[in-house]
C-alpha cells in the first residue's frame, strides 16, 4: 500500500510540475475529477478495514473464548466477510447509498448496475464509485462480525448465517442509508464520521438484544470461562488498532489533512482509553490485566469513531479517557448488575463506546475541521440534541428490529445449539474440527 | 528397589535433574500435572468475572533407584526443590517388586 500511496503522490507531483499529464494521455484516460492520491489512500484504507475483520476481529474474539470454541468464533467473522460482501454487491450498496429517500435507497445500483470505470458517488467525487462501494462494504462486514461476540460459545452456525444475511439487509443497510446515504438522520444534521451509530452503537445494541434472546451460556457465573489465549487477543487488537487508521482516516474519503487529523485523534483515543481502563482496573482490582489493556484500546477506538474527523488531537485524549473508564464500568459492573451474558462484551465496549462517542461528537466538534458543524464547546448546544436524537433512533430501531429478526429466525433455524453440543464445544459440533 | 515420586514446582525441574545426575541417578520420568495441597489455588479475574483456579501446574518426577540410594536421592530432591514457600511439593517413596529393561531383558537392580 505504501507503493500505491507513493505512486499517487508521484502522479500529483508530476501534474503540479507540469512535466506530464496522465489525464491527457489516452492510456491513462479517466473521469475528470478522479484524484489519484485520494484513490490510492482509499484503496489502502479499504485493505486496512477488511484486515480488521479477518484476521483482526477473528483473533481478538477467538482469543477470549474457550479452546473448544476458537474455530467457531473465527468462522463467524469469516462468514460475515464472505456473505456480507456478496450481498453488499448484490443489493446492499444500492439500498444504502443510492438515492436520497428518507428511509431507504433505491434498487438502481443492484449488482452494481450503472457503476462504471468513470462513475463516482456524490459523497466521494474524487474516487471511482467501485472503490467507494467496496470501502463501504468493509464497514458492513465488520459490523455484522462485531455482533457475533455477544453470542459466542452457543449460537448455532446455521442460524448465524441467516442472521448475518438478514440483519445486514434489514438493520445495517437502512441505518447506513439514514446516516450516510442521504436518509433522514443525515438530513437532520447528525454527525457520525466513521460509524458511532452505524457501526458501534448498532452492533452493541444488536449484541445486547442477541445476548438476551439467545440466553446465557450454560454454566455462566459458575463455570470457569477464562479466555483460551489472550496472546491471540493482543495480536487481534494490534491489527484492529492499525486497521482503524483506515476506518477513521479513510472516512475522510480523501487523502487530506482531515484524514490525518482523524488518524491522530484515533490513535490518541486508543492509547488513553487503554490507560484509563488499565488504571481503573489496577486501582479497583489490584492488578492491571492484559485483557483490560486491550479492552481499553478497543473502547477508545470505538468511541472516537464518530468524532474523528471533527475534533482536535487533544479531544481524542479526553474522549479516550472517558471511553476507557465508562466501558470498564459497563463491562465489570453494569453487566453483572443486569445479569445478561454478552460473552465478549459487544455492548459494554462497542455499544457504550458508540453511545458516548456520538454524544461527545456534539460536544467537541470543531468547525475548522468539520468544515461547518460545531459542537457545544464552540457554543452550539443544538448539535448535542441532534446527536441524542440519532442515538435514540438507532437504539430503538436496532433493538426492535434485531429482536424481531432473531425470533423469526428461531422459528425455522434454532438460534442455539443443544446443551450437549455446547458442552462438547462448537468447533466439533458445528464444524467437525478442533484445536489439538 | 524404590520408586521415588516427587511433586515439585515446575521451575525447579532443571535444578532437581542436575542434583540427581550429580549423585549418580541416570534416568527419570517427568510429567506436567495439576493439583493442589495446602497452597490451594488462586483467583483469576477477566473483565470483572472471577474464576477460582483450584488446580495449579506442578511437575511430577519419578525415579527408580536401588534401596541404598533412596536417602541420598530424597535429600538431593529436597535440597534442590525447596524454596521455603508454601507449594514446594511432596515426595512419596514406594517399593518396587520387579523391574525389567525391555531392550535386554535384564532384571531388577541391573535394569535400573
Amino acid at each position: 500500500m505504501t507503493t500505491r500511496a507513493s505512486w499517487g503522490g508521484l502522479a500529483i507531483s508530476f501534474a503540479i510540475a507540469g512535466l506530464a499529464s496522465f489525464a491527457a494521455s489516452p492510456a491513462f484516460a479517466q473521469a475528470a475529477g478522479i484524484n489519484q492520491a485520494d484513490t490510492a489512500w482509499i484503496i489502502s484504507a479499504t485493505g486496512l478495514v477488511l484486515m480488521m475483520t479477518v484476521p483482526g476481529l477473528a483473533l481478538f474474539y477467538a482469543g477470549m473464548v474457550r479452546k473448544k470454541n476458537v474455530l467457531a468464533t473465527m468462522a463467524q467473522s469469516l462468514v460475515a466477510a464472505m456473505l456480507c460482501s456478496v450481498l453488499w454487491l448484490a443489493v446492499g450498496y444500492s439500498l444504502a447509498f443510492n438515492g436520497d429517500g428518507a428511509f431507504i435507497g433505491t434498487l438502481d445500483r443492484v449488482f452494481l448496475l450503472g457503476v462504471g470505470m468513470d462513475t463516482v458517488h456524490p459523497a466521494a467525487s474524487t474516487i471511482p464509485e467501485a472503490l467507494f462501494m467496496i470501502f463501504q462494504m468493509t464497514f458492513a462486514v465488520i459490523t455484522v462480525a462485531l455482533v457475533s461476540g455477544s453470542v459466542a460459545d452457543r449460537m448455532c452456525f446455521a442460524a448465524f448465517v441467516w442472521f448475518a444475511a438478514l440483519w445486514l439487509l434489514l438493520v445495517y443497510v437502512p441505518l447506513a442509508h439514514w446516516v450516510w446515504g442521504g436518509g433522514f438522520l443525515g438530513a437532520a444534521g447528525l454527525l457520525d464520521f466513521a460509524g458511532g451509530t452505524v457501526v458501534h452503537l448498532n452492533a452493541g445494541v444488536a449484541g445486547l438484544v442477541a445476548a438476551y434472546v439467545v440466553g446465557a451460556r450454560k454454566g455462566y457465573g459458575t463455570d470457569n470461562m477464562a479466555p483460551y489465549n489472550l496472546a491471540l487477543g493482543v495480536i487481534g487488537t494490534g491489527l484492529l488498532w492499525v486497521g482503524w487508521f483506515g476506518f477513521n482516516g479513510g472516512s475522510a474519503l480523501a487523502a487530506n489533512s482531515r484524514a490525518v487529523y482523524a488518524i491522530v485523534a484515533t490513535h490518541l483515543a486508543a492509547c488513553s482509553g487503554a490507560l484509563a481502563w488499565m488504571f481503573c482496573e489496577w486501582w479497583t482490582r489490584g492488578k492491571p490485566s492484559v485483557l483490560g489493556m486491550i479492552s481499553g484500546v478497543i473502547a477508545g477506538l470505538g468511541t472516537i469513531t464518530p468524532a474523528s474527523g471533527f475534533v482536535l488531537p487533544w479531544h481524542g485524549v479526553v474522549i479516550g479517557l472517558i471511553a476507557g473508564a465508562s466501558c470498564f464500568w459497563a463491562c465489570t459492573k453494569l453487566k453483572l448488575a443486569l445479569g445478561y451474558d454478552d460473552s465478549l462484551d459487544v455492548f459494554g465496549v462497542h455499544g457504550v463506546g458508540g453511545f458516548l462517542g456520538t454524544l461527545l461528537t456534539g460536544v467537541f466538534a470543531v468547525g475548522a475541521i468539520s468544515g461547518g458543524p460545531t459542537g457545544l464547546l464552540e457554543g452550539n448546544s443544538g448539535q448535542l440534541l441532534i446527536q441524542a436524537y440519532g442515538v435514540a433512533v438507532t437504539i430503538v430501531y436496532v433493538g426492535v428490529a434485531t429482536w424481531v429478526l432473531l425470533k423469526v429466525i428461531d422459528l425455522f433455524s434454532p438460534l442455539r445449539v443443544s446443551p450437549q453440543q455446547e458442552i462438547e464445544g462448537l468447533d466439533i459440533s458445528q464444524h467437525g474440527e478442533s484445536l489439538q | 528397589m524404590k520408586l521415588v515420586i516427587a511433586i515439585i514446582k515446575p521451575f525447579k525441574l532443571e535444578e532437581v535433574r542436575d542434583a540427581l545426575t550429580a549423585i549418580g541417578v541416570h534416568g527419570m520420568t517427568v510429567a506436567e500435572v495439576k493439583g493442589y495441597g495446602r497452597q490451594k489455588g488462586h483467583t483469576e479475574i477477566y473483565r470483572g468475572a472471577e474464576y477460582a483456579v483450584n488446580f495449579l501446574p506442578k511437575v511430577r518426577i519419578e525415579v527408580a533407584i536401588s534401596d541404598d540410594q533412596a536417602d541420598r536421592v530424597i535429600e538431593a530432591i529436597i535440597a534442590a526443590a525447596k524454596t521455603g514457600q508454601i507449594g514446594d511439593g511432596k515426595i512419596f517413596v514406594t517399593d518396587i517388586s520387579h523391574a525389567v529393561r525391555i531392550r535386554t531383558g535384564e532384571k531388577n537392580n541391573d535394569a535400573l
